[in-house]
């Protein structure tokens, strides 16, 4: 019988370095929008910001803005300036919280990096709904109300296999952004520059994808809610020597902690898998929740969507086509049922946890009887709990806390 | 009295619960109490008079374990020993053993629970974060229609015409109750309309396999639910002799076989 404890997961050292990378970033993209050095354009999380950057722009990514917002327990004041404006309060609330940011004038990055006042202003939008509709209303949004021009990618979804025809589709869209660019940043593309670009997301994601692996190891010396922060720099300096340099640091000491069997979550029971979207509102009290229960989540979803192993800096545009195509959320559910099966062998998985949030149904994967199954197939037990990204009035800390001690409790008594 | 006893205490949004059991695992003792906002003082209440019931006093508490979401507000349980699912689980195992689905009908919360032929739980399922089907949904519209929440039983025991609520919302079904007033329903009609959409909201939470059981507040109260719910599925429904403790007597379970985190007796006596 576990006794419930307060347990914070163990400190990454490397969290500081990873905190100065990420203060640089963004310094640097205010002094481009701040000096007009530099053409600023917001993109899409995966989005083409290997493009950009190799177009010299600056980049902003506008779902990295609202996932800070939802982090730091903002955005629920946000999000309701949004929807007095039209926008629902059932669609995509890192959408929502965004646009309340700006509505309200306000932004976590004035308070997190003294000299910064707003947001950078954009040059262009560049979206790709490979994720999700709602990117695309959401820099609609900006672009109608700063009147800068708004381009982009519109994915095939429930992809199964990704096939010729989707690699071409995608390449073709991405050829016909280039010329667009070109006229922004006033330059044509250098293509040298652009394999460079690519080949650095390549080592990034190569990197990255090992850090995740060493949460194979039992005990893991990684829980999900440690992957939710070090994955920003994947998310935002893809493509940039830093992020690579970064995750070498990273890997060292999670590959010496393996070693040593030094757990994340000290004396680890049982291993979960996180399917969906982190509640950022709640990083802490979950993974204290988890930890305490002498649980580590070992495995998500959501980090692994920054593990692209398609690019190759041989074939740049076609490779970002196929590594933007083959991402988890675009997949068919066949194709994400396979992946469940093999992510929960890999990672030895006890049980899966499936966030259901309630603005995210893209990120959802427990509502159309996938967790069942899963189950029939893998034996695994399941729990769903009902929450949300970024709105925290959707999310029920009790009801949370009752379904997952139950849930570990019921893993206990199957062991 | 000399004999050890076994507490377990269910402290619920709704109401505090506590069972004394004996060493053989009998109940000889509980106590059924609203919650109210000061969850200590409840549980103490309860816990006294269960006591007294069973012919013990404080001193002959050799164990006890909370459960529920006000545990941790117990301040002579220091330990959050067990979570309700497996407390409900292990009462409801302990009057039926071998395979069970269990309804659990709470006054915030709805459960569905499967337990395999060895009692040990395979499945489970809460409510959303929405009081449709719950005891908080009886108790608004007892007060849309004004009147005493313990008549409702009664009431949908008479009713000839069932008038049927659409809404999933607790708020709207209070609109179409009051639709329903100004259409000359009778009430005996709507109370019976609104158990079926209690009964409805929670069968469509999970399947239901072997025996099913129904325990709670909302059911103990309210046995027509109990009828209403066997028409519904055709299949017989079991009840524990006190649907309402089932926690409360899984938690006295878990106490008596000192599995869970033992309370130190002394914790127990500074109680006043």
């Amino acid at each position: 019988m576990k006794e419930e404890t307060k347990l914070a997961r163990k400190k990454i050292e490397a969290t500081s370095l990873m905190n100065r990378i990420m203060a640089d970033y963004f310094l640097d993209l205010n002094q481009a929008s701040a000096s007009n050095s530099r053409k600023v354009a917001w993109c899409t999380s995966v989005g083409p910001a290997e493009l950009l950057r190799a177009m010299g722009f600056a980049v902003h990514f506008p779902e990295n803005h609202a996932a800070m917002l939802g982090a730091t327990r903002l955005a629920t004041d946000l999000i309701p300036e949004a929807n007095a404006i039209g926008y629902s309060p059932d669609i995509c609330s890192y959408l929502t919280s965004d646009l309340g940011a700006y509505l309200k004038g306000f932004t976590p990055l004035a308070k997190a990096y003294p000299g910064i006042a707003a947001v950078p202003k954009p040059d262009v939008l560049v979206y790709n709904t490979n994720q999700c509709r709602d990117v695309q209303d959401w820099f609609a949004w900006y672009a109608r109300e700063l009147g800068v021009p708004l381009i982009g990618i519109t994915s095939p979804k429930n992809v199964n296999e990704v096939t010729e025809a989707h690699v071409e589709d995608v390449t073709r869209q991405l050829e016909a952004l280039v010329p667009v660019l070109e006229g922004i940043a006033g330059a044509p593309l250098d293509l040298a520059r652009l394999k460079e670009v690519v080949a650095l997301s390549r080592d990034c994601t190569e990197l990255w994808k090992e850090v995740l692996e060493t949460a194979t190891a039992v005990p893991a010396p990684l829980t999900f809610f440690d992957g939710t922060i070090h994955m920003g720099p994947a998310v935002v300096l893809r493509g940039t020597p830093q992020a690579v340099e970064y995750y070498r640091v990273l890997l060292a000491e999670l590959e010496q902690r393996k070693a040593t069997r030094e757990a994340a979550v000290a004396g680890e029971e049982y291993r979960i898998y996180w399917d969906g979207m982190p509640v950022w509102g709640r990083l802490r009290p979950h993974s204290e929740l988890f930890a305490g229960l002498k649980t580590n989540v070992v495995a998500s979803t959501y980090c692994s969507s920054w593990i692209f192993p398609a690019f190759d800096a041989e074939e740049p545009l076609r490779s970002m086509a196929k590594a933007y195509l083959e991402l988890f959320i675009v997949r068919s559910d066949a194709y994400k049922e396979r992946y469940l099966a093999d992510m929960t062998k890999k990672f030895r998985i006890d049980g899966i946890v499936y966030h259901d949030a309630k603005t995210c149904p893209y990120n959802s994967n427990s509502r159309y009887g996938m967790p069942q199954r899963l189950e029939a197939e893998t034996g695994l037990p399941y729990l769903v709990i009902s929450g949300d990204l970024n709105d925290m009035r959707c999310v029920s800390d009790e009801q949370t806390k009752t379904n997952v001690e139950a849930f570990i409790e019921q893993l206990e008594e199957g062991k | 009295m000399s004999k050890p006893v076994f507490v377990g205490l269910d402290i619920g949004a709704s109401r505090t619960k506590v069972a004394v059991m004996d060493v053989d695992g009998a109940l000889i003792g509980y106590a059924v109490k609203k919650s109210g906002t000061d969850f200590g003082r409840t549980a103490s209440a309860c816990l006294d008079i269960s006591l007294k019931m069973a012919g013990a006093t404080r001193s002959h508490v050799e164990r006890a374990v909370a459960t529920g979401y006000g545990r941790a507000n117990v301040p002579f349980v220091t330990k959050t020993s067990k979570a309700e699912i497996g407390c409900l689980a292990r009462g409801c195992s302990h009057y039926f053993p071998g395979a069970l689905s269990i309804i659990d009908i709470g006054g915030q919360d709805n459960k569905i629970v499967k337990l395999d032929a060895a009692g040990r739980r395979s499945s489970f399922k809460m409510n959303r974060k929405c009081a449709a089907g719950t005891g908080a949904f009886l108790e608004e519209m007892a007060g849309r229609l004004d009147i005493p929440l313990e008549e409702m039983n009664d009431l949908a025991r008479q009713s000839e015409e069932m008038v049927k609520l659409g809404s999933y919302c607790t708020v709207f079904s209070g609109t179409e109750v009051l639709e329903s007033i100004r259409h000359g329903k009778k009430v005996s009609d709507i109370v019976k309309g609104i158990f079926y959409s209690v009964i409805k909201r929670v069968l469509e939470m999970d399947s239901l396999t072997d025996r099913v059981v129904m325990t709670g507040g909302v059911v103990a109260h309210n046995p027509y639910l109990v009828r209403m719910t066997e028409e519904l599925i055709g299949r017989e429904v079991l009840l524990p002799k006190l649907p309402q403790l089932a926690g409360a007597v899984g938690a006295a379970l878990y106490a008596r076989a000192g599995e869970a985190a033992a309370v130190p007796q002394p914790l127990l006596r500074r109680v006043k």
